[in-house]
């Protein structure tokens, strides 16, 4: 028996590129072809090798300090230089003034909102990568809620919700304590067919974020996707499928 | 999507480089720049490193390509910034590749046929867990394939911006992550083969 499906659907469906009724399709079609489920097991195994492996290659900082180098002098000549004294002493007080002014712009959040989401979405991501390493996934490893939410007691200054979903094809694996932002987060673990999943939740104040919708992304290969619920930020990561993250999102939000 | 990119011209790429006079940006646009383009050297600098095979020889061009996205920045006219540094980046190391590089294989291998049966998960697996061994597979493939599949599971590209980037149509970009993969997954459990790749 051959499959004619076309090879590319697998690839859609394996980056989480198809629309949701194909998506559904291909998911009934799995049912019935092993030769499209060893194919997918094959690609996911091969992606997570190559996850695994962090072949991300991160610019060397000398190279970093050589391209400010060469762009610096295309910068404008300063222009205290070419002023009077009296003037460069007052254009010193300006720059200060400015100076001061873009810390507090960068300093303040929401404005800068997009910027923060990536360096957020990076420390997440990392720390997913850490948990990875052997022996570091979880702090306490049960497949049970009411293991695992006692666990948390004493050691976070919240309560995070800890339900298993075993039943919808989320079974919990356990939790730990990570820390995320400078701040000790409750990161709770979920399998998802071959893939795990971090979910990291943290405290917000009530102000922040009150009513905004799941926002999803990538980084270095690896999905996330962060929500708000009950004065809590939400940010689960993994190499699952991006449709995965939103199943899993639902899920929590109910 | 706005994106605009210079082709074709030859670079010698040297650390001396530096944006002529008319190149220079107003204060307001090289902050933009900085606040834009630069962050994304590490993208520039690892899709530079998986194309030309070598840190040091990617150390010039990410710099290169840098230099080049700052001369022409102007020509940015929003949207995904680290989308059309990427295209400056590929261009770049294309057109360095072309001028210190023998051509490399373009073609697929045709022993498929032999090796298709041996991809299960587990023999993947079991290849895959050896870093230098991916490390080769991934370099042994044809440099079309290998900057899909970097800027697809290193760099976590959508296929949108994988068009973008490498100007091709989406539905090529599917096929070719589907044959690239295919051909990465030969490579891993065949190292004879992949040897081979390396001499030509």
């Amino acid at each position: 028996m051959s499959c004619d499906l076309p090879r590319t659907v697998i690839h859609g469906y394996l980056d989480g590129e198809l629309d949701a009724v194909r998506a559904a399709d291909f998911e009934r079609h799995l049912e019935q072809c092993p030769e499209c489920v060893a194919q997918l097991d094959a690609q996911e195994s091969l992606r997570s090798a190559l996850h695994r492996a962090q072949l991300y290659e991160q610019a060397p900082a000398l190279l970093r300090q050589s391209v400010l180098a060469a762009l610096r002098p295309a910068q404008p000549i300063p222009i205290s230089s070419r002023l009077r004294p009296a003037a460069a002493q007052w254009l010193a007080v300006a720059a200060v003034l400015l100076l001061l002014l873009y810390s507090a712009w960068r300093l303040l959040p929401g404005l800068t909102g997009n910027n923060n989401q990536t360096i957020l979405a990076a420390q997440v991501v990392d720390a997913h990568l850490r948990s990875l390493q052997p022996g570091h996934l979880t702090d306490v490893l049960s497949t049970d809620q009411h293991t695992v939410k006692p666990w948390f007691d004493g050691k976070l200054d919240f309560a995070p919700p800890v339900r298993d979903f075993a039943n919808d094809g989320f079974p919990l694996q356990g939790g730990r304590l990570d820390i995320v932002n400078g701040r000790t987060v409750a990161a709770l673990v979920y399998a998802r067919r071959k893939h795990l999943i971090s979910v990291f939740v943290w405290p917000v104040p009530s102000t922040e974020k009150e009513s905004s919708s799941p926002r999803t992304g990538s980084q270095q290969g690896y999905n996330w996707i962060t929500w708000p619920e009950a004065g809590m930020e939400f940010y689960a990561v993994s190499d699952a499928a991006p449709s995965d993250l939103v199943q899993l999102q639902r899920l929590l939000s109910q | 999507m706005g994106i605009k990119c210079p082709h074709g011209r030859l670079y010698s790429v040297s650390h001396s480089a530096q944006p002529k006079g008319q190149d220079v940006l107003n204060a307001q646009d090289a902050e933009r720049f900085n606040l834009l383009v630069l962050p994304h050297l590490d993208s520039a600098f690892n899709l530079a490193r998986w194309l030309v095979r070598n840190r040091t020889d990617a150390e010039d061009v990410a710099q290169e390509s840098m230099l080049r996205a700052y001369r022409f920045f102007r020509g940015f006219h929003g949207g995904d910034a680290r989308a059309w540094l990427l295209q400056i980046v590929r261009n770049t190391c294309f057109t360095w590749l072309e001028k210190n590089r023998p051509p490399e294989p373009t073609a697929e291998f045709d022993e498929e046929v032999h090796l298709a049966n041996s991809i299960t998960p587990e023999a993947l697996a079991i290849a895959g867990n050896n870093r230098d061994r991916l490390s080769r597979a991934l370099e042994s493939l044809p440099p079309r394939f290998r900057e899909v599949i970097v800027l697809r599971e290193l760099e976590g590209c959508s296929y949108r911006e994988i068009a973008v980037i490498t100007s091709i149509p989406i539905g090529t970009v599917m096929s070719a992550l589907s044959r690239a993969r295919h051909q990465l997954q030969l490579a891993l459990l065949s190292p004879a083969r992949e040897e081979a790749a390396r001499e030509l």
